[in-house]
């Protein structure tokens, strides 16, 4: 631990050693003028692109359209989320999007970026090539404004699977409810899951029918209360699931796995679920 | 400085009633995100510095809501979602499997009513006519039936594997499929070649 901690400053030192061009970034409390005076000498700058999705719910008869940003790259920070939270802070303050954490670990900036949902917080902007950075809300999703998507049905839809310890027998001691090593083993890959959504409203089953089936998120949780071994309703569980729509709309295609930013696997998820359903567990 | 309130008035157990049964499914404004989402459509309404806000009622807030719920769009989709073997494979799947259904039933219909309409269709006529073909045109003929019939052969033993439980991290996603198409080139051409 204490070797860790210690190499930090040095590791950071490294860093802006490696990349001169973050020395000109400052303390996020510091607020960084407008037109931040370029180092002599420092590198031209680096201009990217940013095409992002605009819809205003003001002005609802306005088809949403595609509005194209310019970012110099030097003075930005890496990820795109950075880069969102700048444009709104000094180019235009009506671009709207969810954010909270900036470190993958709340789910809030989940979006589609170049083509794949992840987290704009944990998406490096790729400064190798000059093509424009696209940027969508969560596809096929209703539009609340810009990039905030309503998750209305999402939420619904995690709250329907009942997502808590469900226990009548007490511990025969009175304490916790225990569990060997092995049990808790089968909760990883489960428990980390944040909700983001980037996994469902990546699945075209549930783009068809996000109504009736529960998507790759939900019914990752929903295995992660059937995979529990202190829960006591996996019958009325796996019943719940028991119909055409609710699990058997997943075809393994795969793209939940593919674009989940935590690296877990819904697909696989689904998949026991289907297993333990045809065989039992 | 933005003031919404969240106060619960009382209400008369009509009111309550009324409430309830306007209450749908799919509109809840007691949902603690609904409100939310009502105090967003209020934030986007351009307010100057040091203009009064107004206080909305949480009825008013429904209303609001409900009002811009029915203008929303859906976001893009299929037109923007990035190419990945994951999707476009179980798409080809699809449509592979939609088209030798539908050529297969197309087919034995064809056989069966044949002779209610004096059609020739039985195996030495259509031996006899696909033998007069060029070489060209019977290499086509075959590898556009062998191709969708290779593929979803091949993928479905993927997806028999799948159905165990196996498979299915990224990386064997990924192998499994460019195996699948390898097969497919390899089958296809072999059965087109017959």
């Amino acid at each position: 631990m204490n070797t860790t901690f210690l190499s930090r400053p040095l590791l950071r030192a490294t860093l802006i050693s490696a990349r001169p061009t973050t020395g000109l970034r400052t303390l996020a409390s510091v607020a960084t003028p407008q037109t931040a005076p370029t180092e002599p000498g420092s590198k031209k700058p680096n201009t990217k692109q940013f095409q992002i999705y605009r819809w205003n719910p003001d002005t609802p008869e306005k088809k949403p359209y595609m509005q194209t940003y310019e970012l110099d790259m030097n003075q930005t920070g890496p990820m795109v989320l950075d880069a969102l939270i700048r444009l709104k802070n000094e180019v235009d303050p009506t671009l709207t999007f969810r954010r909270s954490c900036r470190e993958g670990i709340c789910g809030s900036c989940a979006m589609n970026i170049q083509g794949s949902n992840t987290l704009a917080c944990l998406c490096r902007i790729n400064v190798s090539d000059s093509a424009p950075v696209k940027i969508y809300p969560l596809p096929h999703t209703y539009v609340v404004k810009d990039l905030v998507p309503d998750l209305t049905q999402f939420y619904k839809q995690y709250k329907s699977i009942k997502p808590y310890l469900q226990r009548k027998t007490p511990s025969p001691d009175g304490r916790e409810y225990r569990q060997s090593v092995e049990e808790r083993k089968k909760l990883d890959g489960l428990y980390e899951c944040i909700l983001c959504a980037c996994c469902s409203t990546s699945c075209p089953s549930y783009w068809w029918n996000s109504s009736d089936y529960l998507g790759p998120a939900v019914l990752l949780q929903s295995y992660r209360w059937l995979a529990d071994s202190r829960d006591e309703a996996k019958g009325a569980r796996k019943s719940a699931l028991e119909n055409e729509m609710s699990l058997y709309r997943c075809h393994t295609i795969m793209n939940c796995t593919r674009t989940c930013p935590k690296g877990l696997n819904p697909g696989q998820a689904i998949a026991n679920i289907k297993k333990e359903m045809a065989f039992g567990s | 400085m933005f003031r919404f309130s969240t106060r619960r008035t009382s209400r008369t157990p009509a009111q309550c009633a009324e409430r309830k049964r306007k209450k749908t499914d799919w509109i809840e404004c007691n949902d603690s995100h609904s409100i939310g989402a009502a105090k967003a459509v209020l934030h986007s309404k351009e307010l100057s510095c040091g203009e009064p806000i107004p206080n909305v009622s949480p009825d008013d807030a429904c209303a609001i809501l409900v009002a811009q719920r029915k203008q929303r769009p859906i976001s893009p989709h299929l037109s923007i979602y990035q190419p990945q073997l994951t999707w476009y494979g179980s798409a080809a799947n699809r449509i592979t499997g939609s088209v030798l259904s539908v050529g297969a039933y197309g087919f034995f219909a064809a056989y069966a009513v044949a002779p209610a309409f004096g059609w020739h269709f039985d195996s030495a006529t259509i031996a006899a006519a696909f033998s007069g073909l060029p070489a060209a045109a019977k290499f086509g003929i075959k590898l556009a039936v062998a191709l969708p019939f290779s593929y979803h052969s091949w993928n479905g033993i993927r997806h028999l594997l799948w159905d165990t439980g196996k498979a299915l991290d990224i990386k064997d996603v990924y192998r499994t499929g460019y195996t699948v198409l390898g097969l497919t080139t390899i089958s296809a051409i072999y059965l087109a070649m017959v």
